[in-house]
């Protein structure tokens, strides 16, 4: 009682955090009220990446939103690339080859790795290991480059095509994988060791920004924050699409539904889908990999270069679109912070009449003022750190 | 599948006229619910021990402009978690009054789905805890995701804002004022 006497009566300040502040990496701002250190109420203002996803689909054709969907989660554009892939095929109603599908996994899997090694390590970075992060930046590069001869491009992919993907892995591309998961699984030691006992990143992160199982549900949380809590809800595992069902892995869970928590849960996670790549490899059918459907499918550049139907073809393809049937449909995938759904609306054109994505970190930043609620002002970092905030998902 | 059928009609039976429609596309379940009373149609899906749809997945919108009547569609993507199963409800909601009940209520996390749908369509929620724009500014004119919103419409430049209460370091300012005019001087 004496104790509480003595305080000093504190005033109740405001403060805006953002939009451009270091530890916030994305352009976000909190309103914040403060009593001394500690967060009061904090509202968390978003959209300051808004450039009209869904407008501009709704201008360009079903094979021109895919360079759209790069830019929403560029820490795992090939995810997204996926997500709307099959998501236009299901509203097609087609099926693609399995090699295609295998491949689309391998894609998929790499790209959540990226993802968490990018959270993981700013994360860690941010609370001063910034070792750690120097380790996971490495670690990322060797998926980059993977990325990059897969795909000719580091960042903003658009490898994914209605009905297959662009082109067929390359003839080293089993080694290169090989390669890098030894030196990931090695830089992983290392940050183990470098953080797992370490007792200042434990205190930062141990029950900080805790949320309970039944609030992480109210709040629609998914992905590692919804797992953090305890409640296993893996759309890979839930509804498996392409060939998860194929395929042994584990969905890490947490218990608490800390910071700390969800940091585990995405390092095992990286783990999790690094046997996945390695079983889909090994497991790899030969085949094609586009669905055998002229309806969708570009005609090979000698047709087009050498006989009017082809020439037609593809000019039919390239200027009108594809044509989707009318209907409505909505498919997920699990991307790197969680459940990536993507609801198309088709009115039979060759342009989508409506292109919603769910942005799972949108949803997660939702949940903010309750995780940072009575905490202190140094704690918002490595929450919203974990909530691994992306401005092009969260702000479209 | 027997089953799903099972859950459009148990859905059917319980909700009665407030179901306009049920249908199958793609395997996806769709129920076309009647707004009045939404909130309790939502609290039956949630709380039937035979349904369970307790995960809210996704709240949005489609525009039907000049395609159909009523015009919008708020569309709700609702998720079994132990059931593993996934349902689609849709609400249509004429032009004149485009209103429909909140469901923050139910689900917390409706509010930021909720903001958005109202910022970008102009669908007002009915006891709303805070209905504000979310992913545009509070200056902006109309909802850009309606279909007679222009695509390459272009607004005004909205004026600098004098925020109250901002956090100004006097000491900081007055520094500088005083070395600008100490340079001034020796110049």
């Amino acid at each position: 009682m004496k104790a509480e006497n003595k305080e000093l009566p504190v005033e109740v300040m405001e403060l805006q955090m953002g939009p451009s502040h270091p530890a916030t990496h994305g352009t976000i701002k909190f309103n914040l009220k403060l009593e001394g250190e500690k967060v009061l109420d904090c509202d968390v203002e978003v959209g300051f990446l808004h450039r009209g996803f869904d407008k501009s689909c709704e201008q360009a054709t079903w094979t021109q939103v895919i360079p759209y969907t790069d830019r929403l989660n560029y820490a795992s554009s090939l995810i997204n690339n996926v997500g709307y892939a099959l998501a236009v095929e299901k509203l097609i109603g087609v099926e693609t080859p399995a090699r295609c599908q295998y491949i689309r996994v391998i894609a998929s899997e790499l790209a959540r790795i990226f993802d968490h090694l990018t959270c993981c390590g700013m994360a860690a970075s941010e609370l001063g290991a910034i070792t750690v992060g120097f380790y996971m930046i490495e670690a990322r590069e060797t998926i980059m480059r993977i990325v990059e001869s897969l795909t000719g491009a580091r960042l903003t992919v658009t490898y994914v095509r209605i009905g297959g993907v662009k082109h067929d892995l390359s003839h080293d591309f089993a080694e290169q994988v090989t390669q890098a998961f030894k030196t990931i699984r090695r830089l992983l030691d290392d940050c183990d060791r470098l953080l797992s006992r370490n007792r200042i990143f434990i205190d930062r992160m141990s029950n900080v920004g805790t949320i309970s199982r039944e609030k992480a549900i109210s709040y629609c949380l998914t992905g590692p924050i919804l797992r953090s809590t305890g409640v296993n809800y893996d759309v890979r595992k839930a509804y498996p699409y392409l060939v998860y069902d194929q395929l042994a892995f584990d969905v890490p869970l947490g218990t608490k539904g800390d910071n700390y928590d969800r940091f585990v849960c995405r390092i095992q996670e990286i783990e999790q889908s690094m046997r996945i790549v390695e079983q889909a490899l090994a497991q790899l059918p030969v085949g094609s990999v586009w669905i055998d459907d002229p309806r969708f499918v570009l005609p090979e550049k000698e047709k087009v270069y050498n006989s009017i139907e082809g020439l037609m073809h593809h000019f039919k393809i390239i200027m009108e679109g594809i044509h989707v049937p009318p209907g409505e449909t909505y498919f997920a995938v699990e991307g790197g912070n969680g459940e990536l759904g993507f609801y198309l609306v088709s009115d039979g054109g060759g342009r989508p009449y409506r292109v919603r994505v769910r942005p799972p970190c949108f949803i997660a930043m939702g949940v903010f003022h309750e995780m940072i609620k009575g905490y202190m002002v140094a704690d918002i970092v490595p929450t919203f750190g974990m909530i691994n905030m992306i401005g092009g998902e969260c702000d479209r | 599948m027997p089953e799903t059928s099972t859950i459009l009609d148990t859905i059917k039976e319980k909700l009665g006229g407030k179901v306009v429609e049920t249908l199958q596309f793609r395997g996806d379940d769709v129920v076309i619910l009647a707004r009045q009373e939404l909130r309790e149609s939502f609290r039956f899906l949630k709380d039937d021990t035979r349904l369970r749809f307790d995960f809210l997945s996704d709240i949005t919108a489609v525009d039907y402009w000049k395609k159909k009547e009523p015009r919008f569609e708020v569309v709700y993507q609702l998720l079994s978690l132990q059931r593993r199963r996934r349902l689609r409800v849709r609400v249509p909601v004429p032009e004149d009054d485009p209103t429909v009940e909140s469901l923050t209520p139910l689900w917390q996390g409706a509010n930021f789905l909720e903001r958005e749908v109202w910022d970008l369509f102009g669908i007002t929620f009915v006891d709303h805890p805070d209905l504000r724009r979310i992913l545009l500014y509070e200056e902006f004119q109309g909802h850009p995701l309606r279909k007679d919103y222009p695509v390459n419409l272009c607004q005004p430049r909205v004026p600098e804002l004098k925020v109250e209460g901002t956090f100004v370091d006097e000491r900081s300012r007055n520094k500088l004022l005083r070395l600008k005019h100490e340079l001034a001087q020796k110049s």
